[in-house]
């Protein structure tokens, strides 16, 4: 069966259908005043009882709550609490003459209505809570006390319709080792708390999860989102190995998390991450990244009809600023042409696409498209720590035209009082040979580098990348390709300027300690990749990277160096 | 009558955490208290009405104090959405 999985691993063991009362109607009206004064007391005398209970929860000392537990059930005192609900079913009780049971129904089915209707996805998950302190309320008005929760064998996989916050506070979750819920999605509480605990987790699985009945064997794939009841043995055996493996690569992930880059001899490197969009964030996180070293802006471009308006673009950039919660964030400025093309945008086709029409030169030719998108990134800067790196720079000459371009942007700004941050930093991606070769002009008048070695390999070796025949000729450990990425690394270091690498080399193994023994201090890469590269940095010293980096300078053939590297890397 | 508009820092926005530390904040004073989101008004002790705004990261909301003490309870609001909210 199939749903949605929003924590990764694998879990194996014996189904516990999570049972829960229904709320009914009762249908009683009330016949008098005394009646209606009375039904009001008894609702608010539930509540008060309710919001005891969990107080009772958060003072039990056998029961160690984790932070976002207490908070969750904090917020849940408050909305038994809250003034708005009361007044709601106090007026049903007194016009409608409802009694609280009924008047308590209707009125957290009308907010839950209300919230799942709601173009948010967090909002729509708050509708569990709200569901839950009705429960709370409804089994007071009943006069039952907090039910026990139930106990759990060794190895319990918890299916429910949904799982609320107060069923996992008092639930014995040492046992548990996964959930399957028929509702939810990956920002419901399930989620969140499946994977702050690290238990495996498919949501959204639908109706069919009924057909399970307790003590059936389940196979739980948190990573893909997949569950098979009572499987045959092939499958069982194939995943008895992947959760091994699963457990294994945790382990290891879960080690190098919170290790800082550093060095055997005590040097710091700051590794990053490529990000598309806002939503990549988290991932960053939690692979370890301590920032973004090359935000491509070209996701909000594509896939639509027109191009986005400086207001739409200024969205894009502030959620990213917003979710690096302060971490630096490299923004690229578009960067079409060569192979990526936008439908309503008509480019001429040209012999050689990615010698021709192509990023920084669309953008210098067609200014208006260039202010709205760096007027969009300054207006998103007050939001974090926002840079701008201009792409296919050649030289001097562009980057001057660049930053005036980027001047008379932020006097507009200025001229309209909108907020940005005047320091920005600007950088140039430096990938085409001229630029690397020039590192030591463009130093001077740039606050910082990238160098993209996609780009930087095919130019200087004349190979296109994309072309199949040649694709054994692109290599970026030829030694010419080295030079000149050694050279910008130095003039980088030599005017004191920050140099980072966001091209695919950076998270190459192999690339690692050559790189380090250049002197580069700021690796970018997809974030699925920053643990191995960290676990190379944390094993390896300075003296050993500039060692390794003496002798491949002197070897004259992408061979030679390559089986050297392997060697020095193992 | 105090009022104030504040950009929201924190990258969710007004979430169940931030909103029920808002809440609980605004019932240590005498004074009334309400938000605006663009034409909407809520009175600030409802966690309920709080959430149904949906304040994202980035929005712009204004805060209304009326009562006896309105400046220590604008006060004490102003340093909520200044500095507390990002660390929530």
């Amino acid at each position: 069966m199939k749903g949605i999985g929003v924590s990764p691993g694998i879990a194996i063991g014996k189904a516990f259908v999570l049972q829960r009362q229904e709320a009914l109607m009762t249908g009683v009206l009330l016949s008098n005043e005394t009646e209606i004064l009375q039904e009001v007391e008894r609702f608010d005398l539930a509540v008060n009882r309710a919001v005891h209970d969990i107080e009772t929860l958060t003072s039990d000392r056998n029961h160690t709550l984790q932070d976002d537990e207490l908070a969750v059930l904090e917020t849940h005192i408050e909305l038994l609490t809250d003034p708005q609900i009361r007044a709601d079913i106090v007026e049903k009780i007194e016009t409608e003459k409802k009694n609280a049971n009924d008047a308590l129904i209707e009125v957290i089915d009308n907010f839950v209505l209300i919230f799942e209707s709601m173009d948010d996805e967090y909002m729509r998950g708050r509708s569990i809570d709200i569901k839950d302190i009705s429960r709370r309320i409804l089994g007071r008005l009943k006069g039952q006390r907090e039910t026990a929760a139930p106990a759990f064998g060794p190895d319990t996989i918890i299916i429910a319709e949904d799982i609320s916050p107060s069923d996992t506070i008092t639930m014995d979750i040492k046992h548990v080792v996964g959930f399957a819920t028929q509702a939810g999605s990956k920002t419901s509480h399930t989620a969140i708390i499946a994977r702050s605990k690290g238990i495996p987790a498919v949501a959204g699985c639908g109706e069919a999860l009924g057909g399970i009945t307790t003590g059936d064997l389940i196979i739980l794939d948190g990573s893909n989102g997949l569950v098979y009841v009572n499987p045959d043995q092939e499958i069982m055996d194939a995943y008895l190995i992947k959760r091994t493996a699963f457990r294994q690569q945790r382990a290891q992930l879960l080690a190098l998390k919170d290790t800082q880059a550093i060095t055997t001899d005590g040097e710091k490197i700051t590794l990053s991450a490529n990000i598309s969009g806002a939503d990549d964030m988290a991932e960053v996180f939690d692979k370890g990244g301590e920032g973004v070293g090359l935000f491509r802006t070209e996701l909000l471009f594509m896939g639509r009809d027109s191009f986005p308006s400086e207001d739409e673009q200024f969205e894009f950039y502030k959620n990213a600023a917003l979710q690096a919660k302060g971490k630096p964030v490299v923004v690229r400025t578009l960067d079409i042409g060569g192979d990526k093309h936008l439908p309503y945008f008509n480019l001429p086709a040209e012999l050689n696409p990615f010698l021709g029409y192509r990023a920084i030169r669309i953008c210098l030719d067609r200014k208006d498209l260039f202010m709205s998108q760096l007027k969009a990134i300054l207006r998103a800067s007050v939001f974090g720590d926002l840079k701008i790196m201009f792409p296919m720079i050649s030289g001097l000459q562009e980057l001057r035209q660049a930053k005036n371009i980027l001047g008379e942007a932020k006097s507009e700004l200025l001229r309209d009082a909108v907020a940005f941050n005047a320091g920005i930093k600007v950088g140039v991606m430096i990938e085409i040979p001229s630029a690397a070769i020039t590192a030591d002009i463009l130093a001077k008048e740039a606050d910082f580098f990238s160098i993209g070695t996609n780009d930087l390999c095919q130019y200087t070796l004349a190979v296109d990348r994309m072309n199949e025949k040649i694709a054994h000729l692109y290599d970026p450990f030829n030694p010419g390709v080295l030079r000149l990425i050694k050279n910008v690394i130095e003039q980088g270091c030599q005017n004191n300027i920050h140099v980072g690498m966001c091209g695919e080399m950076s998270s190459d193994p192999l690339a690692t300690l050559l790189l380090l023994g250049m002197g580069l201090k700021d690796f970018s890469m997809s974030a699925a990749a920053i643990p191995a590269i960290k676990n190379i940095i944390i094993n390896n010293s300075m003296a050993k990277a500039k060692e390794i980096q003496h002798k491949v300078m002197a070897m004259d053939s992408s061979e030679k160096i390559m089986a050297y590297l392997k060697e020095a890397t193992q | 009558m105090i009022s104030a508009d504040y950009i929201i820092t924190a990258a969710e926005g007004m979430h169940a955490r931030p909103a029920t530390a808002l809440v609980r904040l605004v019932k240590n004073f005498k004074s009334t208290v309400s938000l605006k989101k663009g034409d909407k008004v809520v009175k600030l002790n409802s966690l309920l009405n709080i959430l149904s705004l949906m304040i994202k990261g980035g929005d712009t909301i204004s805060i209304i104090v009326e009562g006896d003490d309105e400046a220590d309870a604008a006060a004490a609001i102003d340093l909520f959405f200044n500095e507390q909210l990002k660390g929530l």
